[in-house]
């Protein structure tokens, strides 16, 4: 079974901005979804998180197509949202408590799976502070970790590390991967940033509501950031 | 209902609790309006309004009773509005994407958004009978009892009603005109102050408004219940409209209308 199956995805709003989309994410597999600002990235992050209803294609997470099982898939699945998206007046504990009962978790499993996620996050020692008074990349920590707080077979996140500095942005990144790794958990990484690309991800590139690309990084003759650019039409413009 | 409602109930009533309770002057300045019409208002026009014998009141009375169900729809009625906002400001913020991508129907989602909402504006209510209480406006006592089934529905009512305004409002900003063109003409236009629709004399158009008026049908639930009676007219009025435009609110989020006019506009 395929942790994200998206075939013929197209989506207009009043211009087309997906495109005939289709690729698959295996399970414990970190896929970069690499594209421009307008590419259409945060059009299918909606779509696979059900905001958006599907109008063209077939879309199944962790086998359950949407939106027929749009519940079932969602209880599986982890999103981390481009745009911050937390109380700032709650404190850390409250606001990861807040996300476990919107999955029905326990209290009692809640609160292991809270400290176990801090634990991994390196955010023990502030779980009764505001988030408010939290920097931006720790923030973010917390927003994984409420992702994945009830379990997930697949993390998808849309421009996680926009506006962070480059420490934070690599430690959210190993995060990310380690959860591949260690977790089995496939990961959809969408981003605009070259440098957030490892030799080893897969890296589809999504340009004007088109896959343009998908491969591995490391197995192209071409190195991928003059392959990036001339698919995307920089050097053109350069 | 499985653990999962029950839970997700339970997470959104505490986290709306808990936002009330760091916005303490939330609080205070929910009860300060109703106060001041009650002492202000009230006062000034006990003289000068004749209110004659009507149900549910036994025999005429003064004008301050008249009022205080009136201002107990106030009370919902900004606290609906309140809750619109928060909606807004949710969405906005982007904690609204978090409670929709939870693996649960949106309509109970928003329902539970909703309760929480009444939920918060129940202490509001009893701290301003109390109030009414003390400044002489006496209900009988089994009427604090009757009185708490039809706020819950009128709350209901007004938050559905505050959260379809929360769909159609883009942005925070706009959230002014709200006051505008939702909250005062909706109040004024009702039995809050005065008796529109049993007065002879009372303007016909006026008194047709306040006959539709859903604040007015859930103003006269709260007023009949508080001394001990049901008033079917209201209590059905108050009940369909609330599924109506909660069915309405629902469609508007679950069809993603509000996401695809914000992309959109980033397209």
């Amino acid at each position: 079974m395929m942790a994200l199956e998206i075939a013929g995805v197209s989506h207009t709003y009043r211009r087309k901005a997906l495109d005939a989309v289709s690729f698959a994410v295996t399970p414990g597999e970190f896929v970069v979804l690499l594209g421009l600002n307008g590419a259409g990235k945060t059009t299918l992050f909606s779509l696979i998180a059900g905001l958006l209803p599907l109008q063209a294609g077939t879309l199944h997470v962790l086998g359950h197509p949407l939106p027929q099982e749009r519940t079932q898939a969602l209880a599986g699945c982890g999103f981390v949202f481009q745009q911050p998206a937390l109380d700032l007046d709650l404190t850390v504990s409250q606001t990861l408590r807040y996300h476990a009962a919107l999955h029905g978790l326990s209290r009692r499993d809640a609160r292991r799976r809270i400290d176990e996620e801090l634990a991994r996050s390196g955010l023990s020692d502030r779980a009764d502070e505001l988030v408010r008074s939290l920097s931006g990349g720790q923030r973010r920590r917390i927003e994984i970790a409420r992702s994945l707080l009830h379990r997930v077979g697949l993390l998808v996140l849309d421009e996680a590390t926009v506006g962070l500095d480059v420490p934070s942005r690599k430690a959210i990144a190993d995060r990310a991967r380690a959860l591949c790794r260690e977790d089995g958990t496939a990961v959809m990484w969408a981003t605009h940033l070259l440098d957030e690309v490892s030799p080893e991800d897969r890296v589809v590139i999504l340009h004007e509501g088109h896959v343009v690309d998908d491969a591995r990084a490391e197995r192209r003759a071409e190195p991928l950031p003059q392959r990036f650019a001339r698919l995307v039409g920089l050097e053109a413009a350069a | 209902m499985s653990a999962l409602w029950r839970r997700c109930l339970a997470g959104i009533v505490e986290r709306e609790l808990l936002r009330f309770f760091r916005q303490r002057g939330r609080f205070f300045a929910a009860l300060v309006r109703p106060v001041v019409w009650l002492v202000l208002f009230g006062t000034g026009l006990r003289s000068v309004m004749s209110l004659k014998e009507m149900p549910p009141y036994e025999t005429a009375v003064p004008y301050e009773d008249y009022i205080v169900p009136g201002l107990i729809g106030l009370i919902l009625l900004f606290n609906g509005m309140q809750a619109a906002l928060s909606m807004v400001f949710d969405r906005e913020m982007g904690s609204m994407k978090v409670l929709l991508v939870s693996p649960l129907p949106r309509w109970y989602l928003l329902t539970c958004r909703l309760l929480a909402g009444v939920i918060v504006g129940l202490p509001q209510v009893y701290a301003f009978l109390l109030f009414a209480w003390l400044w002489g406006v006496r209900p009988p006592l089994a009427g604090y009892l009757y009185v708490l089934p039809a706020v819950v529905l009128a709350g209901l009512m007004l938050g559905a009603i505050g959260l379809l305004v929360s769909s159609l409002v883009e942005q925070l900003e706009n959230f002014a005109g709200v006051m505008n063109f939702v909250i005062f003409p909706i109040f004024f236009a009702s039995t809050a102050l005065y008796p529109l629709w049993q007065s002879p004399d009372a303007n016909s158009i006026l008194a047709t408004a306040a006959w539709i008026n859903p604040l007015s049908h859930a103003i006269e639930l709260i007023r009949f219940a508080l001394y001990g009676q049901l008033n079917a007219t209201a209590l059905a009025t108050t009940v369909l409209v609330g599924l109506a435009v909660m069915a309405l609110a629902v469609w508007r989020y679950d069809s993603g209308r509000i996401l695809r006019r914000q992309l959109a506009g980033a397209a």
